[in-house]
């Protein structure tokens, strides 16, 4: 039940209390319960809206960036982590296995905003051994969205 | 010049056209863009990807043969184990065939068995074309109304009352399409003896029966007896929302499959070849899919009950297919007056009851299958009008 609750709000935030209580088959006070627990357990952790920035006149660049590091010896890779995903431009922040250790997903106006803030300010985190910067040309599918295509009832007044 | 009407068959002619034809006639009209509708009988799901992937793959691999007559071996093979492991259902891969649809199936049945003058039970509200594949066939329909107040299940009273010594088949259309009602084991097990010393045939509409909420579905095919006086007839189109590869299967006693055969043979030659092959990645691999699309009908189920509850209209709760059918006596309109000054007045198009058949007069039917964005809009149009009334 959990699980599937779950799911329900993280495919569609927009639904009401009233409305998931209906379809779970709860109260409205236990769902609002429910929700501000998970709240306070920061197993919810917030609300966004999917958005297709392309459509819009929003300039902007998106680069996934591979970081090799040197792990500290008390506390692993955290704290270079922390100084890392403190960046606002930082979107998503993943510790890697395989050839290198860091994934940073990295937002910014232009290219050289980008390329500026790998130089300056990542490359420069004393630890950080080395960087390779890959540009996103297009984005197809984030969060299960499939981007570019826009959901349209096509099935008509066919059939019985 | 050709006199058409001179050359068209009496028998085709004297059928009535469908009323959710007409219905759907006029929503196909420009002017109706702007409506909302809860009309539409299929799933708002596209067919899952690694289902429509494994009809690509056939495709890419230039398998565009026909197949055998009762279908890929290797489909019927899944279609037998899918009958066993999902209801305990035992049929042989050869005691199947692989169909255009569900529709095929039910005319096939209906083909094979019934002669001129013999009678058909059709209970009603129903899908629409068990009645007039009857009449092709130079048969009977008797139908049997079944009733809000037996959440429109067949009674073994009503269906005693219906049947005569010329009698030939029964149709059993649950989870039923417009009603949203089943028959659960025992209200079958009660309809059994009635049939089980007989030599009437169950022609057993299962193609909702993975929409089936609050329970599992029976298939009469299950019970003692029956089984070998049942055609079952099922499909892909709901279950894997596969509607548009136009694919289904009959499953019955050898005699009858090696007769309703023939009939396909000479009229189909064989289902679609590539979505024979989508079919068997569907058996195969697709359980969990339905498991997901059911567990999200079953949520708009409560919510759209809950929403007509809410807003004064009487309602049976449905408890499969994607439909509900809301009861509305008490506005005092026949159910073509308030469906079409809904559709009119509130711009939101529900199917009116009587489209399935007399006994749904006072009644609409409402699909679920769309999103609950949509079925909040739609409501709030029907409680617009409502308000009216």
């Amino acid at each position: 039940m959990m699980d599937k609750f779950l799911k329900l709000l993280e495919d569609n935030a927009t639904l009401t209390p009233e409305q998931l209580a209906v379809m779970c088959k709860k109260e409205v006070g236990d769902i609002k319960k429910m929700i501000e627990q998970y709240e306070k357990d920061g197993v919810i952790l917030g609300y966004k809206t999917m958005i297709d920035w392309d459509k819009t006149d929003r300039e902007y660049v998106t680069a996934l960036i591979e970081v090799k590091i040197t792990p500290q010896r008390d506390r692993g890779f955290d704290r270079v982590a922390e100084r890392i995903y403190n960046f606002p431009e930082v979107q998503n922040l993943y510790l890697m296995s395989g050839g290198y250790d860091l994934a940073v997903l990295i937002e910014g106006k232009t290219m050289k905003e980008v390329a500026y803030f790998v130089a300056q300010k990542l490359a420069t985190i004393e630890d950080v051994i080395s960087t390779a910067t890959h540009f996103v040309l297009r984005k197809y599918k984030d969060k299960g969205v499939i981007y570019g295509v826009v959901d349209v009832d096509e099935r008509g007044n066919c059939g019985q | 010049m050709i006199d058409y009407t001179s050359v068209l068959s009496k028998t085709v002619t004297g059928l009535k056209k469908s009323g959710i034809r007409k219905f759907f006639d006029l929503l196909n009209d420009e002017s109706m863009k702007d409506v909302v509708g809860l009309t539409v009988g299929q799933p708002d799901f596209v067919t899952p990807w690694h289902i429509r992937e494994a009809g690509i793959e056939s495709l890419q691999k230039g398998k565009t043969y026909y197949s055998p007559n009762a279908g890929f071996t290797q489909l019927q093979f899944e279609i037998s184990a899918y009958l066993k492991r999902r209801f305990d259902l035992s049929y042989r891969p050869e005691e199947t065939v692989v169909t255009v649809g569900g529709s095929e199936a039910i005319d096939l049945a209906i083909r094979a068995i019934v002669e001129p003058g013999d009678e058909v039970i059709v209970p009603t509200p129903s899908f629409v074309c068990y009645d007039p594949i009857v009449r092709m066939c130079g048969g009977v329909p008797v139908i049997l109304e079944t009733k809000m107040e037996n959440n429109f299940k067949i009674t073994p009273e009503e269906l005693k009352a219906a049947i005569t010594d010329k009698t030939k088949m029964l149709v059993l259309p649950y989870p039923n399409n417009p009603t949203g009602a089943i028959m659960t084991r025992e209200e079958l097990e009660a309809l059994a003896p009635l049939l089980r010393d007989t030599n009437i045939v169950v022609l057993s509409d299962e193609i909702y029966a993975e929409m089936t909420y609050d329970g599992e579905h029976c298939s009469i095919a299950s019970l003692d007896g029956m089984w070998e006086r049942t055609v079952l007839a099922s499909g892909f189109s709901k279950a894997y929302a596969m509607t548009g590869w136009r694919l289904g299967y009959l499953a019955a006693p050898a005699p009858l499959v090696e007769q309703m055969l023939k009939i396909h043979q000479y009229a189909i030659m064989c289902a679609p070849t590539t979505s024979q092959f989508a079919a068997i990645e569907a058996l195969k691999n697709g359980d969990d899919d339905i498991r997901t699309m059911v567990e999200e009908y079953d949520r708009r189920r409560r919510y759209i009950y809950e929403g007509l509850k809410r807003i004064g209209i009487d309602c049976f709760e449905p408890k499969g297919a994607f439909y509900i059918f809301p009861d509305i006596r008490k506005f005092g309109l026949s159910s073509e007056e308030f469906c079409n000054r809904l559709l009119y007045e509130h711009r939101c198009a529900i199917v009116p009851g009587t489209a399935f058949g007399d006994s749904g007069e006072g009644f609409a039917r409402i699909s679920y299958a769309y999103s609950v964005k949509h079925i909040t809009e739609a409501l709030s149009r029907i409680e617009a009008f409502v308000k009216t009334l």
